[in-house]
């Protein structure tokens, strides 16, 4: 579809639409600028039409150059695979806009964090409590992606107010941030009434590093290091959405075997999670056993990672412009018999799971998340594909995942056992298109290019094992980073964790909490 | 239950995967350690771990340390759930001003004599978040730090070895 069309088509729902201007600089990207008066109708209508949830929703201080600060709003098309960017300016005089958070839910956490960030209100959002800058620390009054930010405001600290649930019998339980295990921070206050959890409270922000404003300013080739540090466990995907986003902006075509190689180290990493996963929830039900074994499998692709890159967590192998690591036909062949061990080592683990009726009385019915909830919340990812959200930038946007013919997995259920059997099938299927992809490797073809200096702007994704993960990135002429967003498959995921959990009881909530198994640090930034 | 046992037996313990190699090494050093942790603590060193906004990076590792392959229990080092029963406090992460109460807490929970170690670039001077407006700054200026675990994130073996070389001292 192109822009034009687009236009058309929403013009038939709302007849007397006007568009600014309709940009489409990449193929798969459309930027339709509206004035603020028409971007909430813009926006529903988009919603509606594509049946796609905010996948992201940001603002940029552009005081400075236009003095105004301008708020994008991206929506997905499914088919064909396509990113639709709508775009408004608030002057800085006003510095609020209509809330979208009442007709779209998956808004609401973006526009909080417009509100904290940068004090642009969405009026009408009924929940504006700061998320990430949390009021114990940090007062009223400074927000610190403005570009004239400089330093904390000082001013008077306040306390977090949590809903409460209230009537005879109610209990709450509150949880963390330091919890029990060696697992991220996160505050978790369970409202009860007997045993079942009638609301569950999540509260983040505790791994906030002010990661979107450490990128201003740089350039495009220092931040690699930041990018790789931003969620620990997904540092391929980031590094993959980030660097595509530089190659947008440069125009720079990667070579053919580098696009192999990011497909085999993203699915490498996809594989050692979901192992990790499988084994966690094992181990949150008490079944050890396979819990160890599961440990096995991700410390033998962890090793394997350290072989082929000389990094266990794969860092430093990304870079704009394609790969700083080839396979040689040594490591090729070992990738290969790795890989066919691990597969047996995976099929065997899934027996013995499988095969557990107290198991699976755990697993099974445990933690339901029903299609609708998630639809309307905007869960993405592997997540939203266990409850039928069909889903997957590897299908939407195929390019070499189309070559070899990637089947994407959903599920109906939407249960522990469904994002358990997920990971499963994602993770059987990740060893067939490594197999695929190492079939197609060269010897001796370039890998890598030099991307050019130029100022656009462009958003760079990847399908992480979470989810997809997003990154706008816009630079001036020096190829300098102005804003640079990332959004993680965990934000509004989380969400989806808290209805999943209503009417299951505390105990259950490890094995529900590990089945979605959330990143805080991608989260927080 | 079954399956696993014939699984047990066909197999047996299974070491296809584990480099003879590393293995050597982990049994090694491990035993050492298991030697010092003996003499200076009676028999365990128990410790508890804080993340303060690390990427996750380090916490992935730590649990590594204790996967069948590395196996750190065995050696007498044991993760505990809580401060009260821990010897020693293991941070990883920049200081982030959300977690500077918890981490404070934390380490006041904890009983006498108690030591604070520290792991990932990140918490030794903040890595690349230092210039952060939201960092608090080096763990090393909030509480004492006894040891650092350098690394991005330290792999298992690398743990076991700072343990090792720190409690010889």
């Amino acid at each position: 579809m192109d822009g034009a069309e687009i236009i058309s088509i929403i013009k038939k729902r709302l007849p007397d639409f006007n568009a600014i201007s309709v940009v489409q600089d990449y193929p798969d990207e459309i930027c339709i600028k509206v004035k603020p008066e028409v971007f909430k109708e813009t926006c529903l209508t988009l919603h509606k039409m594509l049946l796609s949830p905010v996948m992201m929703l940001f603002a940029l201080d552009e005081r400075k150059t236009r003095e105004v600060f301008a708020v994008n709003a991206v929506f997905i098309n499914l088919k064909p695979g396509q990113w639709i960017m709508v775009s408004m300016d608030i002057l800085p005089e006003d510095c609020s806009f209509d809330s979208l958070a009442k007709n779209i839910h998956s808004a609401a956490l973006f526009e909080r964090q417009i509100a904290e960030m940068f004090g642009i209100l969405p009026q009408g959002n009924p929940d504006l409590r700061r998320l990430n800058l949390h009021d114990e620390v940090w007062p009223q009054g400074a927000f610190p992606l403005r570009k004239d930010f400089s330093k904390m405001a000082p001013g008077n600290l306040n306390e977090y107010k949590f809903e409460r649930v209230e009537g005879t019998g109610i209990f709450e339980v509150p949880v963390g941030p330091v919890h029990a295990g060696i697992i991220g921070p996160g505050h978790f206050r369970f409202s009860l009434a007997g045993e079942p959890i009638v609301n569950l409270e999540i509260r983040l922000g505790f791994t906030h590093r002010g990661v979107e404003k450490l990128f201003e300013g740089k350039s495009c080739f220092d931040v690699q290091g930041l990018v790789e540090c931003i969620c620990g466990d997904s540092v391929f995907a980031y590094s993959l959405a980030f660097a595509q986003a530089v190659e947008k902006i440069s125009q720079a075509a990667v070579p053919s075997q580098a696009a192999y190689l990011r497909g085999i180290f993203l699915e490498l990493e996809r594989m050692y999670n979901h192992a990790n996963d499988i084994g966690g929830i094992a181990l949150d039900v008490g079944f050890s056993f396979p819990a160890a074994y599961a440990a096995l499998i991700k410390e033998a692709v962890l090793q394997l990672n350290a072989k082929l890159t000389s990094s266990r967590y794969l860092k430093k192998v990304n870079t704009a412009g394609g790969v700083l690591v080839d396979l040689d036909e040594n490591k090729k062949q070992m990738l290969l018999d790795s890989i066919g061990k691990i597969r047996k080592d995976c099929a065997a683990l899934s027996t013995m799971l499988n095969s557990s009726v107290s198991f699976m009385d755990r697993v099974d019915t445990t933690g339901v998340l029903i299609q609708k909830t998630a639809r309307d919340l905007g869960v993405v990812g592997l997540a939203g594909r266990a409850c039928g959200i069909a889903v997957d930038l590897r299908k939407c946007f195929p390019g070499i995942y189309g070559e070899v013919k990637f089947r994407m997995i959903t599920q109906e259920a939407g249960d522990v056992l469904s994002r358990l059997k997920m990971r499963f099938y994602e993770f059987e299927e990740s060893c067939r298109l490594i197999e695929e992809f190492t079939a197609k490797l060269a010897s001796n073809r370039e890998i890598k290019v030099n991307p050019g200096k130029k100022a656009a702007s462009s958003l760079g994704y990847a399908e992480g094992w979470r989810g997809p993960v997003l990154c706008y990135l816009k630079t001036d002429q020096n190829g300098l980073i102005e804003r640079c967003k990332f959004v993680d498959a965990s934000s509004n995921n989380w969400l989806g964790l808290k209805y999943a959990v209503l009417g299951n009881i505390i105990p259950d909530f490890p094995v529900c909490n590990k089945s979605f198994d959330l990143s805080y640090p991608g989260n927080d930034l | 239950m079954i399956y696993i046992l014939k699984n047990r037996i066909l197999k047996g313990v299974l070491s296809r995967h584990i480099d003879s190699g590393l293995s050597q090494e982990v049994e090694f050093s491990g035993q050492e350690l298991k030697a010092l942790i003996r003499k200076k603590f009676g028999r365990s060193l128990h410790i508890r771990q804080v993340d303060t906004g690390s990427c996750g990076g380090c916490q992935s590792e730590i649990i590594s340390a204790n996967n069948p392959i590395y196996d750190l229990q065995r050696f007498g080092i044991n993760f505990v759930a809580s401060p009260r029963h821990a010897d020693a406090l293991l941070v990883t992460g920049p200081v982030s001003k959300n977690m500077l109460l918890a981490l404070k807490k934390t380490y006041a929970a904890m009983p006498e004599p108690k030591f604070i170690i520290t792991c990932g670039e990140c918490a030794l001077d903040g890595g690349v978040f230092k210039e952060s407006y939201y960092i608090q700054g080096p763990v090393n200026d909030i509480l004492p730090v006894a040891l650092h675990i350098p690394g991005c994130p330290p792999e298992p073996l690398s743990i076991l070895k700072s343990l090792l070389s720190f409690l010889k001292q």
